[in-house]
């Protein structure tokens, strides 16, 4: 592959991103109409900048590579990515937007009172955010490996160095507007190639590998799904996504309850959409590269795939888009998690001033870079979903529990939230040690969620019950304020 | 990522918090066996650390939730066998044993209707006999509650230990009144700054409408619309706390009043991030701000000028600002107007704008000013986007 093409697809993408990123609001919004400039952001362009939020590499090259190496188990990733919205939908989104919360740590001390809570909040965001800020820096390395050839490690450094420099710079005022268009740039980065690989294909121009029969066995088709793993894997991911940090930051943009409502419906469309094109990027790749299906490699499957189908002028230019869509998803969700991240160290470490939210921009891509050149990726797709399982481990039970139910009290939720951080951390952790020495618990280990989400429910609640102090005076009114719909 | 790395990594985080137990172990060991000091000043320290350990459950009111925790140390200070702590409707709470439950109650209806403390002796609770203490907690309006302590037998000693315990009690109850009336004294000054509408601006508004009935009669009709918006959002009763989008359509209206007077000399521009739109902020906080603009930096500048308002944001915060290019303002009698001087009706504003956002959000959160003569003034503001911890009532 020419290595000229990656260059050119890296450096456009970056630095389209950092021109809107910084210019986009000049030219959107300087007016002199009032009536112009207090437009809200339409919920259509909301759910454009969360779904452009949210699509990482896990979904932009993972998915991809853990069908063409498991077959049709992964298929429950992207139903489980999107799903969790359906979640979000029914339980939080529009009582947070009422809450007036702006993040997750905010929420927590409004509803309970307590600093101490909020504070261990605020720790497990940060770690939920580095977590998830891995996959993409390795997803870069492993990007700039394929493409153009540079070792690993300068697509990792390239990224954070990226993120860091916009985001300490202020280089995120129009963070709607540059994570809408790094949405619809990552649609189209897949849509396209899919599109004309599959014209290639049906025209009879390239020849598949494997026949049908070998490329999607029978075997391992939906017959042979473990229901343990399948079920736990669902409720990481349903789950996981109400904890995500920087998608509910994005949803205090909507101004009121109803929008956010009509938000999070749209975000589910525009991801249904855009998860059928690495799913058919996956079974085209099982029949015409199987070769690739190798732990770590797998996930360049998009990357590789157009340049073997298509050989020629064609096939660079689809190799161009599918790189710039790639660095899409790696920089916009990295920026969009740097900048809650940033937000939350600087609130409650920095004392919230300019120059705090500079030194926290640059220490939360720093830690996650150190991980990312420390470890391999281990797949795109199931790193982030561990992430996912410890969400819904930690936050999510305190999120829902605040939400719905009067009885949580700060006690309750720091019990619930360290004992979902502990088990679910060292099930992840510690299970590649425990499972070799107990095979019959790997599954339990690999996929924790269906086993630590419920006890941290459970804690939550009986550590609630037992607290003598009960829950805060003012959570009548409060919760009122969450449920009762806008008066408009 | 490979096992081997991940062992090593959760064998570190083992490690690392064995050795951090260790280190806390090791240091109480050292703190416990250092030399304290003579007998009396062990007496001295461990009194008053009981003192303020009760303290702190105590500043709620003595029917505060946290009562019953205080007990446990009154009762170690002062050595009795049971503690009682009652508030003046009788509710009691009990440290030690709870058979003294009913005596308590009798002998706390005594001293709170008697006013005066009392000991007596040799009472019987189920099968043993036990004395008893009583003192009433009185505070600036009578006894607000009392304590009894139980000890068989009751020497002198406890009986003016007691009543000292009381005392120090009841003061611990004022302190915490006074907390509260802190409290609601800041809140007091936060409804009492709130911003007015100006004389000035009502007469200058209704001069400039008059001198469009004749002429643009249309116009006139708009302009008396215009102003009716205003000032109901100006008078309005309820909340504290806007939008930025209410504050811009109040901005709005405003504007369109002046330029009823300047005419084309009155420019704006506007830069607003949607993002911040939603966020909540003080009611009539950006509205003053574009006022002063307009008559303390447009209105004595020859041939107008332009304001410039701006909010953009910045992570877990909205950062506004409005600019104009008037005459701006010395600074040395700015930095007296937001102190506080006199100033003549000058700047009132600004310097109520600024005492408003340092009551609701802290004193590092104040307007930020830059001019000088000539120069133009520029006003910076930086709000959390959580918005007020206090009452986050929102009214739309």
């Amino acid at each position: 592959m020419n290595p000229a093409i990656g260059y050119i697809a890296i450096v456009a993408v970056a630095l389209v991103s950092a021109v809107i990123g910084f210019y986009g609001l000049r030219v959107s919004r300087t007016t002199s109409d009032f009536y112009v400039a207090s437009r809200t952001v339409r919920p259509w362009w909301n759910a454009s900048a969360i779904g452009g939020e949210y699509l990482s590499a896990a979904s932009f090259l993972g998915i991809a590579g853990l069908i063409l190496l498991t077959g049709a188990s992964a298929l429950w990733f992207p139903i489980g990515y999107t799903a969790g919205y359906l979640m979000l939908l029914l339980f939080v989104a529009a009582p947070l937007r009422r809450s007036g919360a702006y993040t997750i740590p905010d929420f927590t001390e409004a509803r309970l009172e307590s600093l101490t809570a909020r504070r261990v909040t605020s720790l497990l965001v940060i770690v939920v955010g580095w977590f998830y800020i891995v996959p993409q820096l390795q997803g870069a390395a492993l990007t700039v490996r394929i493409t153009t050839g540079l070792p690993s490690w300068a697509g990792s450094l390239a990224v954070a160095v990226i993120v860091a420099v916009v985001v300490a710079a202020g280089g995120m005022r129009a963070i709607t507007f540059v994570q809408a268009f790094q949405f619809w740039l990552k649609l189209t980065a897949l849509a396209v190639p899919v599109v004309a690989l599959l014209l290639v294909v049906g025209a009879g121009d390239a020849t598949a590998e494997l026949p049908p029969v070998a490329a999607f066995p029978p075997a391992a088709g939906p017959g042979d799904l473990d229901v343990y793993r399948t079920v736990s894997l669902m409720v990481a991911l349903l789950f996981g996504t109400l904890g995500l940090p920087h998608v509910l930051v994005r949803f205090y943009t909507n101004p009121d309850g109803a929008a956010a409502r009509r938000t999070t419906v749209i975000v589910l469309v525009l991801l249904s959409v855009f998860y059928l094109f690495p799913t058919v990027f996956g079974f085209l790749g099982r029949a015409f590269a199987p070769d690739l299906a190798a732990p770590g490699d797998a996930d360049a499957l998009i990357l590789l795939l157009p340049d073997r189908l298509v050989p020629g002028p064609l096939g660079d230019l689809l190799t161009a888009l599918v790189i710039a869509g790639a660095f899409a998803a790696f920089l916009s969700t990295s920026s969009g998690l740097v900048v809650s991240l940033a937000g939350v160290i600087s609130q409650d470490l920095l004392g919230g001033s300019v120059r705090g939210f500079r030194i926290a921009a640059i220490v939360s891509t720093v830690v996650p870079l150190v991980v990312a050149l420390a470890t391999e990726s281990a797949g795109l797709a199931g790193s982030v979903g561990l992430v996912f399982a410890f969400t819904a481990s930690t936050l999510c039970p305190m999120l829902i529990l605040g939400i719905w139910w009067r009885g949580l009290t700060a006690r309750g939720a720091i019990s619930g939230m360290l004992t979902g951080a502990v088990l679910s951390a060292a099930a992840i952790l510690g299970g590649g040690a425990l499972g070799a020495a107990a095979p019959g618990l790997r599954p339990f280990l690999e996929q924790p969620a269906a086993w630590t989400a419920p006890i941290a429910m459970l804690v939550t609640v009986v550590a609630s019950r037992f607290d003598r102090r009960g829950a805060p005076p003012g959570t009548e009114a409060y919760l009122t304020r969450l449920h009762v719909p806008e008066r408009n | 990522m490979p096992e081997s790395m991940l062992l090593a990594a959760a064998l570190g985080a083992l490690g690392g918090a064995l050795a951090v137990g260790l280190v806390l172990f090791l240091r109480r060991l050292v703190l416990a066996s250092k030399e304290l000091g003579t007998d009396a000043e062990q007496a001295t320290y461990q009194t008053l650390h009981l003192a303020s350990r009760a303290a702190k459950h105590l500043r709620g009111g003595i029917d505060g939730p946290d009562a019953q925790r205080a007990g446990k140390h009154l009762r170690a200070l002062l050595g009795a066998d049971s503690l009682a702590i009652a508030d003046r409707a009788g509710t009691i709470a009990i440290d030690g044993d709870d058979a003294v439950r009913q005596l308590a109650e009798r002998l706390v209806g005594e001293v709170l209707a008697g006013g005066r403390a009392q000991v007596q002796r040799r009472i019987p609770v189920g099968a043993w006999e036990t004395d008893a203490v009583a003192a009433p907690i009185v505070g600036r309006t009578g006894p607000v509650g009392a304590i009894v302590a139980f000890a068989s037998p009751v020497r002198a000693g406890l009986v003016r230990a007691t009543g000292e315990v009381a005392d120090w009690v009841a003061a611990q109850v004022e302190l915490g009144e006074l907390d509260a009336s802190r409290a609601a004294l800041a809140e007091a000054e936060v409804r009492a700054l709130r911003a007015q509408i100006s004389p000035h601006f009502i007469y200058n508004s209704l001069n400039a409408i008059a001198s469009f009935i004749n002429t643009d009669p249309q116009k006139a009709r708009e302009l008396v619309l215009e102003f009716a918006d205003f000032t109901r959002y100006s008078f309005r009763r309820h909340g504290d706390f806007t939008t930025v989008a209410e504050e811009l359509r109040s901005i709005d209206s405003y504007l369109r009043l002046e330029r009823a007077r300047f005419g084309e000399r009155l420019k704006v521009t506007l830069q607003i991030a949607p993002e911040v739109l939603s966020t909540v902020v003080p009611f009539l906080s950006i509205q003053p701000l574009v006022e002063n603009a307009v008559r303390h930096g447009l209105e004595s500048k020859e041939g107008g000028g332009r304001i410039t308002i701006e909010a953009a944001d910045s992570g877990a915060y909205a950062e506004l600002s409005v600019e104009d290019d008037g005459v701006g303002i010395d600074p040395e009698v700015l930095a007296g107007v937001l102190a506080g001087a006199p100033a003549g009706g000058e700047h009132v504003g600004l310097r109520n704008v600024d005492a408003r956002l340092r009551q609701v959000y802290g004193e590092e959160y104040g307007l930020v000013v830059e001019t000088n003569l000539g120069a133009g003034t520029l006003v910076r503001m930086r709000v959390p986007k959580a918005g007020p911890r206090r009452d986050g009532r929102i009214t739309p």
